[in-house]
């Protein structure tokens, strides 16, 4: 093993991990939000809203996201009035294009498992909430989402997980993140056994550390699924 | 004591000086047993007391730390290792042997993505290698006697208890055993299921059929069984003819046992 | 000048892709169904290990499955599709060639898709192993089986009927991940919109077409699927 050769490709492509973090989050950020809008519309029982949603996850989970951003990348330039609007100086950079496509997928995505986290929520404790005089709103704020959210969270580290795996497509876009600089490497170098272990182990280290943030936090928003405390004998009727 | 059958000829099943022992707790400590040929034997005893144990001791399902085991005169080589386990020695044999004992289980454990039919003669055919047409024309009268001929295609999934065990007693059948084990046939089944399986297993011993039956029904042990044996606490406790047994036992547990 | 419309970009006249886009879904699908192919072989080693290796064995199906599943798939297609290049070419040498040689990029292309969806297809396998109901097995046990006997009759049916639903949600990932294929310069359906698309500047007629012949396999070969576990699941799953 050639180190001084594995230690140079590192130092170069830890330069590129900050791009790659915020592809991921922004996209997530603003995905979920897309994403709880779209769950709530499946679960509105309004017809049109519940169709709407119903085809946008269809798209967007049945369509390769590469396709999706040469779609929007690409794609979108082909429209003399799109490069004519306001929206044009983000359309025409690979950058906002990689972002806008990751979250319109990692929504479709995400939509599924927000409803299945909204759907396994007890009715009965919604119930609780109504007959102690709670709106309907606040009965969603205070019962339903931080269970929903509780429910959810495993299926949505993989979710994440995914995400900062399919960062690296935008690097078919010119964007320099960790898959980018790692393919220049290669191409410059011909040596693509030994980039890929250490842009592989970089993606691992990522990956393994937002694992263990989500676990704690998983943690710490389920205090009434851990085992009960033994020592005090006044807060044990409240644990459960 | 009384041992009802003759003893010149070989017994079906003996068993000498078992022992099994699951991590630290004996589970059996030291059990004999012999069946004869026609015996029909209930094991009884509260859970935990090791019936279960002994009889998958006899077709190997669990290996004993210690004993014999015969089946028909036949001896079952076990070594034991470093840590005093037993092991199988010869795997074609103990093979040999268990498709010549048929097992019913208390959960029928019938192959959910076969048929009825399927499931009666996988074994006949796979293992024992007998042909096709004869496995199947046995089967179907098997599936006549344990009376669900009209469930011959379909899946277990969609039979009640009582006809999935009575599927899985043909399928033991349909090996032509020479001893049936019985690990608490009834304990799974709706009550008012345990019936029709009770009526099955009567008639095979009317037929003279050699079984061991580990039950919690005391109407078959009085009624059907040529021979009761109590366990307790992995070793047997008393074991007579079940008029002795019902009528006159020594074991002050085993009268607490029946009547309650 | 008149635009030819997205009918006559579809259709097999003189402007027309239609054929061209054809082969190329066919390629994607070759794509796919030989990773996948490769990914059962793959997922079917990688189960067997976790179910029944030793240590060893265990370790590095452990190994396998975790960094498959942390890196992304388009780096692995680079490193079999440069690092292949690497090592034929070095090959070559040996035997007197010179240059760069380069890897097909169908086989590259095929055995990325297939060693990540094998590291999908492990789990599959073992978690459809696990949920086999334990009786079932005892029962082969019991009736003298041997354990060649056991698994080829009782185990390997039964696990594949659990596995099938799953095994779905595969291919569907194989049938998406084989887009990234385009890279290596093999003609699928997304590499030969990208020709269109160059050729006739108009990028989101071909893109658009591409994602609807995709949504089109997709969902054709999910229903095929779904007709096929209903047939082959009778008895294992109710309802």
């Amino acid at each position: 093993m050639d180190f001084a050769f594995l230690y140079e490709t590192f130092v170069t492509l830890v330069s590129a991990i900050p791009t790659t973090l915020q592809l991921a989050a922004t996209s997530v950020a603003l995905g979920t939000v897309l994403a709880l809008g779209l769950a709530l519309c499946r679960l509105s029982g309004i017809a049109p809203l519940d169709w709407f949603a119903r085809a946008y996850i269809f798209i967007f989970r049945g369509t390769p996201l590469l396709v999706q951003i040469f779609l929007i990348y690409y794609g979108l330039s082909q429209f003399r009035e799109v490069r004519r609007s306001m929206f044009w100086f983000i359309l025409r950079d690979p950058y906002w294009c990689a972002v806008i496509a990751l979250m319109l997928c990692t929504a479709a995505y995400s939509a599924e498992i927000i409803r299945g986290g909204l759907l396994s929520v007890p009715h009965g404790q919604v119930e609780a909430g109504r007959a102690s005089g709670m709106s309907r709103f606040m009965v969603f704020r205070r019962i339903v989402m931080p269970l929903a959210i509780r429910q959810s969270l495993p299926a949505y580290s993989n979710e994440i997980i995914s995400m900062v795996k399919a960062t690296s497509l935008a690097s078919i876009i010119t964007i320099m993140e960790i898959t980018g600089v790692a393919a220049k490497l290669i191409s410059e170098t011909y040596r693509a056994i030994e980039v890929f272990i250490v842009a592989g182990a970089i993606y691992l280290a990522i990956n393994f550390l937002l694992i263990r943030i989500v676990a704690l936090i998983e943690y710490r928003l389920s205090p009434h699924l851990r085992q009960a405390p033994v020592l005090p004998p006044v807060a044990a009727g409240e644990t459960r | 004591m009384t041992v009802m059958s003759n003893i010149t000829t070989t017994p079906a099943i003996e068993v000498r000086g078992l022992r099994k022992s699951f991590g630290p707790t004996e589970v059996l400590k030291g059990i004999d047993l012999t069946a004869h040929e026609g015996e029909v034997i209930s094991i009884l005893g509260s859970s935990g007391s090791g019936k279960s144990t002994m009889l998958r001791c006899i077709n190997m399902l669990e290996t004993p730390d210690a004993g014999d085991i015969s089946v028909a005169g036949e001896k079952i080589a076990l070594k034991h290792d470093a840590k005093g386990r037993g092991q199988i020695v010869d795997r074609r044999q103990v093979q040999r042997i268990r498709s010549e004992l048929g097992m019913v289980f208390q959960s029928f454990n019938l192959w959910s993505h076969k048929t009825v039919i399927e499931n009666i003669v996988e074994a006949p055919i796979h293992v024992q290698k007998r042909p096709k047409a004869e496995a199947i024309a046995e089967a179907e009268a098997l599936l006549e006697k344990v009376g669900i001929a009209d469930k011959r295609n379909h899946y277990p999934a969609h039979l009640s208890g009582g006809q999935q065990q009575r599927a899985a007693i043909a399928r033991a059948l349909a090996m032509r055993p020479k001893v049936i084990l019985f690990d608490e046939p009834t304990s799974a089944l709706d009550p008012e299921l345990v019936g029709e399986v009770l009526r099955v297993m009567r008639s095979l011993a009317d037929e003279g059929r050699t079984m061991l039956v580990v039950t919690h029904e005391m109407g078959f042990a009085r009624d059907v069984s040529s021979r009761v044996i109590f366990l307790h606490q992995g070793a047997i406790e008393e074991q007579g003819s079940p008029q002795e047994m019902f009528t006159n036992a020594q074991s002050e547990r085993f009268r607490k046992f029946i009547s309650g | 000048m008149t635009q030819p419309s997205l009918f006559d970009l579809l259709g097999s006249g003189p402007d027309g892709w239609g054929p061209a886009l054809a082969a190329g879904a066919l390629m994607t699908i070759l794509i796919a169904l030989a990773g996948y192919a490769i990914g059962m072989v793959f997922g079917a080693l990688g189960a067997w290990a976790k179910i029944a290796g030793g240590p060893v064995a265990r370790g590095v199906a452990g190994t396998y499955t975790t960094v498959l599943r942390g890196i992304p798939d388009l780096l692995v297609i680079y490193l079999f599709y440069f690092g292949g290049s690497t090592v034929i070419s070095a090959i070559g040498h040996l035997f007197g060639a010179s240059g760069f040689i380069s890897f097909p990029g169908f086989l590259a292309g095929a055995l990325a898709v297939g060693v990540t969806s094998g590291a999908q297809q492990t789990e599959v396998f073992r978690g459809a192993y696990k949920a086999v109901h334990s009786g079932e097995l005892e029962a082969a046990i019991a009736c003298g089986m041997s354990p060649f006997l056991r698994f080829r009759r009782i185990i390997a049916p039964l696990t594949l009927r659990h596995a099938l639903p799953g095994m779905g949600n595969v291919w569907q990932v194989v049938l998406k991940e084989s887009a990234l294929v385009s890279i290596t310069g093999v003609v699928e359906l997304l590499r030969q919109s990208q020709i269109g698309a160059g050729s006739t500047g108009r990028p989101f007629d071909f893109y658009f077409i591409a994602a609807i012949i995709y949504l089109a396999i997709s969902t054709l070969s999910g229903a095929l699927l779904q007709f096929g576990e209903k047939r082959f699941t009778r008895g294992v799953r109710r309802g």
